[in-house]
């Protein structure tokens, strides 16, 4: 049968069959269940945006565990825990949140192994939303997950569909090297796939080709897989073949089969909803020259936000996120060798 | 105090071991021989060894940039240790932490923490691991004066007494963090008064008496094996060395260390009080006092000649398990 | 629908498709057409592949234009004889309305049933008995007929299953022999309520059919074995190895080109759709235990009996790689079919050709 799942409910079906697999699995977080120490109802968020709702009820307080909000010491805490038996899934509520708690990942998690000479090892998840578009503004609205792939020793995951959100998720957690783990909060509900119902795991390092075309390379992450398929449509019917690739995870990253494409079409545009400045898009592009450049046609263009933080008003906000439009203007400027 | 003639020994073998170790990596830090930073616990020995006593390699302990005299208290080779410093491929973490993350984790050890109050939400996490695998095992984190005022700390001190977390909060007051005085940076001067912001039991304890140390960890180690949950022990004692080799020192008052070299030596108190009660006597202290130097200098031998990590090989390893 | 006039429609290859793309002619207008040559490349988001001629004629039309996006049943082109009139083709393509069925918004869904302790998942569409049952073959799933069950579906009702350790069925597989599976697929269609039907096996699938033969011989009217395996020991052992360790593209795909004679037919896509079936838990195992059950150390272990006694034929293609064309000789009084230039799906490359063979054996054997 094909059963439709939104992003939200593959993942709290990746978490729940995880659990029930393997009883060290445990969850933290800011309310992911919600109502602890309250006098009302317990599971009562069931995370900020749902993705753990019923999960407490199911596995109660020793395996679904509230936080007081600090981050630093209940991130650091899952870290620590890793390294000693469990393989805690940490919910940080928002990436832009990262500030107080990046010492943990930075310079512990991603560490050990290396430092402490192969000896170490720290299976632990950390969860969190990011992502532009409602309207939540300047400090619960940024991207920022190059700032991970950029630290060694970190893995970092940005599924854009229901089916990839589950099947790599439940990698995720059975990988034993530290993983951020990047949810879109507009996917939550506007992602929906026909996703099977027993446990899958999709490996990390492998792009998904969502179109195959001769024309142009596109590589887009999370939200912006969307947006770049329906710029892509509207390529098609005018005659332009695009090759969509969406690399699913950017630490490890599948340079090879950006490259591979790259060589056959010969132009690239890359879409990432992030501040410009050391992005994705500029990692991908520096990449490709220095190891495609002879198959350049032309310039490559990287559609991302502008150099402003997020603004409020939703206008703003629909501007600074990239849009269709945008992807197919650059694309355009490409094939005109521009 | 009755313990017996093994943890006498032990113990008193520990302490030595630390001190002849820190004492030898400040001579060959002077010559030139060991790279980066080093930070020596010469003179805390009493707080690690009293604290540790009462762990086996199952209990957990995070230390700070200050750490080998705990990695040596939790039964880290020591060998493996000085192979470390040199930054030897054979050392205890391939040359590749150095002496600011040393670690053993078969003992334990969850490694020195080249980050103030890093080591903190760590060790919250090692005991919650403990009480949800219900091991029955303790988590101990050192912490010192200057880490006491961490963020990360405080939020540790917080949720370890939310979650009642089997752990204890072993903060070393040495009077310094890097070159100013906790007296001043720490509000209100002592470090035990936090424990009654953050609903814990808290003792002070002096770190030059190791018999003192032993008798408030083993209370509160027992505390947390029967899940009453985290306790805080603030140790105020003293340093022999800067807070860096290579720290001048102008901070400390003149003839300071000197003073606590000579009144405030805990392994001269140790040898008083045990020869005095006589359970251990004089020769056979000087027995141990003899292997000790003998061990820390094969260590040292073997550690001039060993092999460096290969650059080819040995950088790009270990980054992750499987990438 | 006149037989002079033939329409040419968007077909509905497979359950996710509800609209393709026209890509390329290859039929110009008012050229002859001979049948099953290929007419029209279609693709959809998900599969691309050429529409070939049902019947032999002129091409009058070429009705969408490259690039034109159609439903499932949008007419694509017209194939009429040469006497027909240019007045006669306009009123036709001017006339033309998708059948019912194929306009219809909630298309058939994956059904399953519960027997002998595992789930087995089936498509079910069409009608008219006996119904043709679909078994497919090693790390394929139902889907491997979606080139030929919608346009069998037109004449009678037709069942392509998931084998036990595919596709969405159950991953237990027993011991991993073809009879522990035929025994499964047998209980699986007690419970759908099947009593005397048409049997269609492609590669194990095939092997399995044999089983159920001989298991059901007062039930199954006719077996028709694609490139089957059960006849011959010979077999491609590196394949069947290296797509039982396949787990990512690159490996997925050299294993799936060998399944072609056309490897371009491999798309992106097709080896995704594979890697996602093989990714499921317990796939990977349940192939690893049929492989070394059927095929150990690159042969087949056991042959699949051929004397039920009940009406055979036997479809391979002339250039495949996996299981040798030569093991078509094999099974006595068996009728054959040989296509030239296909490999070992040779029912999804000249996909109207085999399904018409299928269709001409099934209604001779009813």
């Amino acid at each position: 049968m094909a059963r439709i799942l939104t992003y939200r409910d593959a993942l709290r079906e990746a978490l729940r069959q995880a659990m029930e697999e393997d009883p060290t699995v445990i969850l933290m977080g800011e309310d992911i269940a919600g109502g602890k120490g309250a006098p009302g109802e317990q599971d009562a968020w069931g995370g900020d945006m749902g993705v753990t709702k019923g999960l407490w009820g199911q596995f109660g307080d020793a395996r679904v565990i509230d936080t007081p909000i600090s981050e630093a010491s209940y991130i650091g805490a899952a870290v620590g825990a890793a390294t000693c038996g469990l393989r805690p899934v940490a919910e940080l509520m928002f990436v832009d949140f990262m500030g107080v708690c990046f010492d943990q990942l930075l310079n512990q998690a991603a560490k050990f192994r290396y430092m402490f000479g192969g000896k170490a090892k720290t299976p632990v998840v950390i969860r969190t939303q990011y992502g532009a578009g409602y309207r939540t503004a300047a400090q619960h609205s940024q991207t920022l997950y190059s700032m991970f792939a950029h630290v060694p020793g970190l893995k970092v995951v940005v599924p854009s569909t229901a089916y990839d959100a589950k099947g790599l998720l439940i990698s995720a957690i059975r990988d034993d090297d530290p993983v951020i783990f990047f949810e879109h909060k507009v996917l939550y509900d506007e992602a929906r796939d026909d996703v099977p119902e027993a446990p899958y795991a999709i490996p990390f390092g492998e792009a998904n080709f969502v179109r195959e075309g001769d024309d142009v390379t596109i590589v887009a992450l999370g939200r912006m897989v969307h947006f770049a398929a329906k710029a892509a449509d509207v390529l098609a019917k005018n005659g332009v073949s695009c090759e969509l690739i969406d690399p699913r995870t950017i630490s490890p990253l599948d340079e090879d089969s950006i490259l591979e494409s790259v060589e056959k079409t010969g132009r690239l545009v890359v879409v990432d909803e992030s501040y410009p400045r050391c992005s994705m898009a500029a990692d991908i592009a520096g990449l490709v020259v220095d190891k495609a450049f002879h198959a350049l046609k032309a310039p490559i263009r990287q559609v991302t936000a502008p150099h402003t933080p997020v603004p409020f008003a939703p206008v703003l906000e629909d501007a600074f996120i990239p849009s269709p439009a945008k992807i197919e203007a650059a694309v355009r400027s490409v094939m005109k060798g521009a | 105090m009755q313990l017996n003639r093994d943890v006498l020994t032990e113990s008193y073998r520990k302490m030595r071991t630390i001190r002849a170790f820190e004492e030898k990596v400040h001579d060959l830090f002077e010559t030139g021989a060991l790279p980066g930073f080093v930070h020596l616990y010469a003179g805390e020995e009493a707080s690690a060894v009293g604290v540790c006593a009462h762990l086996d390699d199952e209990d957990r302990i995070v230390s700070t940039h200050r750490g080998h005299g705990h990695c040596i208290a939790k039964g880290c080779d020591v060998e493996g240790m000085m192979l470390e410093l040199f930054g030897r491929r054979s050392g205890v973490c391939g040359g590749k932490g150095g002496s600011m993350h040393i670690a053993d984790l078969s003992k334990g050890m969850m490694g020195a923490n080249a980050i103030v109050g890093g080591g903190p939400p760590l060790a919250c996490g090692a005991a919650l691991a403990a009480k949800t695998l219900k091991t029955g095992k303790v988590a101990v984190t050192f912490t010192g004066d200057g880490g006491s005022n961490q963020g990360t700390t405080l939020e540790s001190l917080n949720l370890a007494s939310v979650w009642k977390l089997p752990m204890l909060f072993v903060f070393e007051n040495n009077g310094y963090a890097e070159s100013t005085g906790s007296g001043w940076s720490v509000a209100g001067g002592d470090i035990l008064r936090r424990a009654h912001a953050f609903d814990m039991p808290g003792f002070q304890v002096d770190g030059f008496d190791f018999f003192a140390v032993h008798e408030i960890a083993g209370e509160a180690v027992e505390r947390a094996r029967r899940g009453e949950g985290p306790t805080l022990i603030e140790v105020k004692f003293g340093r022999f060395y800067g807070h860096h080799e290579g720290d001048a020192q102008t901070y400390r008052a003149k003839g300071e260390v000197e003073r606590l070299r000579a009144d405030h030596d805990c392994l001269k108190n140790f040898r008083q009080r045990v020869t005095e009660a006589a359970l251990l006597t004089g020769s056979e202290l000087d027995a141990i006092d003899a292997e000790v130097d003998r061990a820390i200098e094969s260590a040292v031998a073997v550690s001039r000649k060993a092999a460096d990590p290969d650059p080819a090989v040995d950088l790009l390893t270990d980054v992750y398990i499987r990438y | 629908m006149s037989e002079r006039i033939t329409a040419i429609t968007m077909p509905k290859w497979g359950m996710a498709m509800d609209e393709g793309t026209v890509v390329v002619w290859h039929v110009a207008e008012g050229a002859s057409v001979a049948e099953s040559q290929e007419v029209v490349d279609v693709e959809s988001p998900k599969i691309a592949n050429a529409i070939e001629a049902k019947r032999a004629g002129v091409l009058r039309r070429q009705v969408a234009p490259l690039g034109s996006v159609l439903p499932v049943g949008g007419l694509i082109g017209v194939i009429a004889d040469a006497d027909v009139t240019d007045p006669e083709i306009d009123a036709f393509v001017a006339g033309y309305e998708p059948p019912e069925a194929a306009l219809s918004d909630s298309g058939p869904s994956i059904a399953t049933v519960e027997a002998n302790g595992r789930t087995i998942a089936y498509l079910d569409i069409g009608a008219g008995d006996p119904p043709i049952v679909m078994v497919h073959g090693f790390g394929g799933s139902l889907a491997s007929f979606m080139f030929n069950q919608s346009s069998l579906a037109e004449d009678r009702r037709v069942i392509a299953i998931d084998l036990p350790g595919h596709g969405a069925s159950s991953k237990d597989v027993g011991d991993g022999s073809a009879l522990s599976l035929a025994d499964a697929i047998a209980a699986a269609i007690d419970v759908i309520g099947l009593t005397r039907f048409h049997l269609v096996g492609h590669s194990l699938g095939g092997a399995v059919c044999l089983h159920l033969a001989e298991l059901r011989p007062a039930q199954v009217a006719s077996v028709t074995l694609i490139a089957s395996a059960g006849l011959g020991p010979e077999i491609d052992g590196a394949f069947i190895d290296a797509f039982v360790a396949a787990e990512r593209r690159k490996e997925m795909t050299d294993v799936a080109t060998k399944l072609y004679a056309d490897e371009s037919i491999v798309t992106r896509r097709v080896v995704e759709d594979m890697l996602r079936m093989k990714r499921i838990d317990g796939a990977s195992k349940a192939m690893a235990t049929i492989a070394t059950q059927q095929f150990p150390g690159g042969r087949q272990s056991a042959a699949a009996p051929t004397d039920s006694g009940v009406p055979l034929l036997v479809i391979w293609g002339e250039a495949d790689r996996v299981i040798p064309v030569a093991h078509a000789a094999l099974a006595s009084g068996a009728q054959r079919h040989i296509v030239a230039g296909a490999g070992h799906m040779v029912h999804a490359e000249a996909h109207a050709e085999v399904s018409r063979a299928i269709a001409e054996f099934c209604n001779a054997h009813p």
